[in-house]
């Protein structure tokens, strides 16, 4: 599907530490990308619960993007690392349970990373409108 | 070492309550747990003090409808705790192993008894055995000693019990070993040397059919279990865990009953799933129509993220479904997907670190990175 109006709708997890602060560098920076996306602030990607990921994708959400610090840069020494099997773990059941995995995406911006959060954006974005919807935006019986 | 349990008159379970008895009456442990037979005539784990009510223990009633791991926890999780010997099928160790992990029950004070399992019934089927001419356990120990195991006419075992590949004590403080057995020459147990020498047990020589019998039932379990794999995979390929799932009424007896769920607040049961009355009907308007109670999906899918990891496949949920849902067959084979992925095998030893809290620096590198 190309580009036919569709604006996907991505739900952002970002760690207060790194990537949240990678993102305000973007917009403090003036750098341009697309508005898609709704950002929530965590204090951690270590504590993003699947059940937040899993409950945007119910409800129709067309990405979700859960950002973290590099390894070993985490504030809190490990969550960053305890974030990478936990997403590792729900993708693959994801993809048993018949679902879309590849619209769930796990980055490591750095908070000097403005840019690399904008193009984050802006890669997501494309990706989802050749993607197209989140089925389960029609999907009532869930 | 490997001793036997002396049998009299070829009364395997006479024989079994009496190696129970003898370890409350030599002080071995003050307490044993073990499936009991209620007046009533239900089987029920207690915990048992008194030696002479061990003549109601029933170790090898062939049901199934709690796993006893959840009651070791409460018994053994903090001190001061007695010294107690628990009565385990197979699932039922697994399971405990994992608690321990998830700090819900320690092995401290703690002495495991696994028997070997030739699979068990539901409790309404072991109930309507029981009232129409009984439930043949001397079937079910030959079928042990020859590897040719098969419910009693009319009946099956367990959805869980029949695709099971882990029905032989391989671990535990003390393993009775059932199969392969000429068990009227004394049941075979392994034991550690000082408790033996406190029993009063003579070493004895290996009973050699026992691995035989073990891989000749293992290997008609595995041929069940990967057909029920398939089939579930082709449904949730197919259908998507919403339409396997589709009659789910979110009674969450597959919670309640699971081993391994041990939150007291899940978050399903918290006010996080009470919304206000407005926020159901932005949720109508949105997709058109909002499938209630809220959430149902996400319940089960939670469920797998939180837990499948841990799924040891006793298959209780299965049981406890109002709505005949295949719930432990699609976490038995979302489990196995994933448990490889972490290299990760449920219930075997409590030094295998739980695969969600603990990582490794140098692994998946590559995840996160994507330019």
């Amino acid at each position: 599907m190309s580009d036919n109006g569709f604006e996907p709708k991505i739900v952002a997890f970002l760690c207060n530490w790194c990537t949240y602060t990678g993102a305000d560098l973007a917009g403090t920076s003036r750098i341009q990308y697309p508005p898609n996306v709704r950002i929530i602030r965590l204090m951690c990607s270590g504590s993003v619960d699947p059940t937040y990921v899993l409950k945007a994708l119910l409800d129709g959400a067309d990405g979700v993007l859960i950002g973290g610090c590099h390894p070993g840069d985490c504030h809190y020494q490990s969550g960053n690392y305890k974030a990478r099997r936990r997403v590792i773990a729900l993708k693959e059941i994801l993809k048993q349970a018949g679902m879309e995995e590849d619209r769930v995406w796990l980055r490591w911006i750095s908070a000097s990373e403005g840019q690399r959060f904008a193009d984050t954006v802006t890669q997501m974005v494309q990706y989802l409108k050749e993607k197209g919807p989140n089925p389960m935006k029609r999907e009532w019986a869930v | 070492m490997r001793a036997r349990i002396p049998v009299e008159n070829q009364d395997t379970l006479a024989a079994l309550r009496g190696f129970l008895k003898r370890l409350l009456e030599t002080e071995a442990v003050e307490a044993v747990l073990v499936p009991m037979e209620t007046p009533a005539g239900a089987v029920t784990p207690a915990l048992v003090a008194d030696p002479a009510l061990l003549d109601a223990a029933d170790p090898l009633a062939p049901v199934l409808g709690l796993n006893a791991a959840r009651v070791v926890g409460p018994v053994t999780v903090r001190e001061p705790r007695g010294r107690v010997a628990a009565v385990l099928r197979p699932c039922e160790y697994r399971a405990l192993v994992e608690l321990v992990k998830l700090q819900q029950a320690s092995l401290e004070d703690l002495v495991t008894v696994v028997v070997d399992c030739p699979g068990t019934y539901t409790v309404p089927d072991y109930q309507k055995m029981r009232a129409n001419g009984g439930v043949d356990r001397a079937a079910l120990l030959a079928g042990m000693r020859t590897g040719d195991l098969a419910p009693q006419s009319g009946y099956s075992f367990r959805d869980a019990c029949g695709m099971c590949e882990n029905f032989a004590a391989v671990a535990g403080d003390i393993r009775v070993e059932l199969f392969g057995a000429d068990l009227s020459a004394g049941i075979p147990v392994v034991l550690p040397d000082d408790l033996a020498g406190h029993l009063g047990l003579e070493a004895a020589p290996e009973d050699g059919r026992r691995a035989e019998v073990v891989d000749k039932v293992t290997r008609s379990r595995v041929q069940a279990r990967d057909a029920v794999f398939a089939e579930i995979r082709g449904r949730l390929e197919k259908e998507g865990v919403e339409g396997v799932f589709a009659a789910c009424v979110r009674c969450h007896n597959c919670m309640t009953v699971c081993p391994i769920c041990y939150c007291k607040t899940c978050l399903f049961k918290s006010p996080v799933m009470e919304h206000e009355p407005m926020q159901y009907m932005a949720w109508a308007r949105r997709k058109g129509a909002y499938r209630l109670p809220a959430d149902t999906m996400l319940f089960h899918l939670t469920r797998l993220n939180h837990m499948v990891l841990s799924c040891i496949g006793c298959g209780l949920c299965t049981d406890a479904c109002p709505a005949d849902l295949p719930v432990g067959r699609v976490f038995r084979a979302v489990g196995q997907q994933l448990q490889a992925v972490f290299d990760y095998v449920p219930g075997r030893s409590v030094e295998e670190p739980l695969p969600l809290i603990t990582f490794r620096e140098d692994e998946w590198s590559h995840v996160g990175e994507e330019r």
